[in-house]
């Protein structure tokens, strides 16, 4: 008896490529309209004022290249003094967070000890529980600490807002570090402090993703720049250039080259690390 | 067996930057902030006025219309982000997911890259696009014949949040579209194998296997969206500004908390009002997140793998 009966009809065929066409054809859409005002604005930068309006759709030509914006942009504002700002906040941050939050998600995982669990249920609090909610309070403190318009306020709030999630996941991760591993390591007679330093390397996968995760809405807040550290020495590049678009609203040009160097640098890393990231979640590091 | 000798103290090495920098900076001021919204500020002193501060908030014509109507419009901002930003993001996963999908790589890494933006850039561009001076909308609707759907968006009371909406929508797709695909691919093969062998047909597989599996991620889902909603702000001020117009209509509880511990034009900034409304955030939060780890998640534990 013959079980594939339809294998070589015509109607068989036209089934099988409609069923991997439809859904090519869904995803190819969705990628358009995720891309598609990206790439607009990046475009247009490039162009004078005259073809952002005459031709939005075209690419840049020699006729229409202009980097007028561009010029505007690095002679009317502190787009080199944001970007330093926003790069000591984030990277200070981050490496603060993974350091501190690895040595907590160390010793919740490592040590049973009275109040573990307790200690644990705390630290995790901060998941779900929005930062923004206290922001009366760290206002209040901030002003109290005289670190209002200082870096150094940004960063501790930062650090607190990373840490619950950044110990979350490490410590789960930690957990599956053999035993046997550290234990060997304790007989030959090494510190606790040198066995934390043997499980680092072990979990750098998972550090690196929190990395990102951590690093991407630090980079990105308006929020606390805008309360904490509204000052022009020290605005990040996300409250920079909202400030700087609200003020050169009407020049085109400006606004999507400013918009355009906002991008640009996030855009990257993420590019860069994309695979790592995406890799870690589906391995289960954010469950 | 290893034995310790001596007081374990690094323990406590290991512990204290973290609980200190945690405790000063993210539970204090949020213990705070509610401890405030029970007093009112008079002479730079601190009074305490009992459930004064929500009295006002509710009944007091300066608060109450503000409030009710921040908090159905952020109930309205929340419902189109679970049925269009959850559902498209569950197609879009279902359809990248299938192991014989060709590109699933790069689609995934594009419609992650929206939400990698800052809020900021995000609502400019969107307010270039919907620019009735450019009219990038306006001949894209042209060319299909569409024009007709041309309007101001963002500039009609009735319009504007759905608008606000849809573009958060479009930024944030990929965090729910990366969860979904993340529970997709790990479902067994052998249960899928199982199935088709039987006979059930790519749609009847989704829904009646895979869909049940991933319930747990559509809770995550869930109280991330409600979480993330109930504390935006950064969107509507960049489009909209702090007063959230057109008269009020994109107003939700983040813009309206900082209208109201800032002040805005001819109202003057309010310590106490503001911890009151954040107060009001806090309990709306925190009772979602408790809906769903006692409501939720304990009864979906059981079908979990």
């Amino acid at each position: 008896m013959n079980t594939t009966p339809h294998t070589d009809s015509t109607a068989y065929k036209v089934r099988r490529f409609l069923e991997a066409a439809i859904p090519q054809l869904i995803l190819l859409v969705y990628s358009v309209i995720a891309l598609f005002p990206i790439i607009m604005i990046v475009m247009n930068s490039f162009k004078a004022k005259k073809y952002i309006f005459g031709s939005p759709f075209a690419m840049p030509t020699p006729t229409t290249f202009d980097l007028i914006g561009y010029e505007t942009v690095i002679e009317r504002s502190n787009f080199g003094a944001f970007f330093t700002n926003s790069l000591i906040v984030t990277l200070t941050s981050l490496v603060l967070t993974l350091l501190i939050g690895a040595m907590a998600a160390f010793a919740l995982s490592e040590y049973q000890f009275k109040g573990n669990t307790l200690l644990a249920l705390y630290l995790s609090l901060g998941i779900m529980i929005p930062i923004r909610l206290g922001t009366v309070g760290i206002l209040k403190l901030m002003v109290g600490l005289n670190l209002v318009n200082t870096l150094t306020g940004l960063i501790l709030v930062y650090i607190a807002q990373s840490l619950p999630m950044t110990i979350f996941i490490l410590s789960s991760f930690m957990r599956q570090v053999p035993k046997e591993l550290k234990d060997a390591a304790r007989i030959d007679g090494a510190s606790e402090y040198r066995i934390f330093g043997l499980v680092i390397p072990l979990v750098r996968p998972a550090i690196g993703a929190i990395g990102i995760f951590t690093m991407i809405p630090i980079w990105n807040d308006l929020w606390f720049p805008l309360i904490l550290a509204p000052s022009q020495k020290t605005a990040t590049v996300t409250l920079g250039v909202q400030q700087f678009l609200g003020q050169f609203v009407s020049d085109w040009n400006a606004v999507l080259a400013s918009l355009t160097l906002a991008m640009i640098p996030i855009l990257i890393i993420y590019l860069i690390f994309s695979k790592q990231m995406i890799r870690s979640i589906t391995a289960g590091a954010l469950k | 067996m290893y034995e310790r000798k001596s007081f374990p103290y690094y323990i406590f090495v290991f512990l204290a930057p973290a609980v200190i920098i945690y405790t000063i900076f993210m539970v204090y001021p949020l213990l705070n902030s509610l401890r405030m919204s029970f007093y009112t500020i008079t002479d730079n002193r601190e009074v305490f006025a009992g459930l004064d501060n929500y009295v006002k908030l509710f009944t007091n014509s300066n608060f109450a219309p503000r409030f009710f109507g921040a908090l159905k419009n952020n109930f309205i901002f929340f419902a189109i982000h679970m049925v269009v930003q959850n559902s498209i993001a569950l197609m879009l996963a279902a359809l990248i997911s299938n192991e014989k999908r060709r590109g699933a790589n790069f689609y995934r890494t594009i419609y992650f890259m929206p939400t990698v933006l800052s809020v900021v850039i995000i609502g400019f561009i969107w307010n270039l696009i919907l620019n009735p001076l450019w009219g990038v909308s306006k001949s894209i609707l042209e060319v299909v014949n569409l024009g007709f759907l041309f309007k101001p968006w963002l500039g009609l009371p009735e319009t504007a949040l759905p608008t606000v909406a849809l573009i958060s929508v479009w930024q944030f797709i990929g965090i729910p579209m990366i969860l979904f695909y993340a529970a997709l691919i790990a479902i067994p093969e052998e249960l899928m194998e199982a199935a088709t062998v039987d006979g059930a047909t790519g749609w009847g597989v989704f829904w009646r296997i895979k869909f049940p599996l991933i319930m747990p991620t559509v809770g995550i889902v869930s109280i991330l969206t409600f979480v993330g909603n109930f504390n935006a702000f950064d969107l509507i001020y960049t489009m909209k500004g702090a007063n959230a117009g057109p008269d009020f209509s994109t107003d939700i509880m983040g813009t309206f908390f900082y209208r109201t511990f800032f002040g805005q034009q001819l109202q003057l900034g309010d310590t106490s009002m503001g911890s009151t409304v954040a107060a009001m955030m806090f309990l709306i939060i925190l009772t979602g997140v408790l809906l769903y780890t006692f409501g939720w998640q304990r009864r979906v534990q059981n079908i979990e793998m």
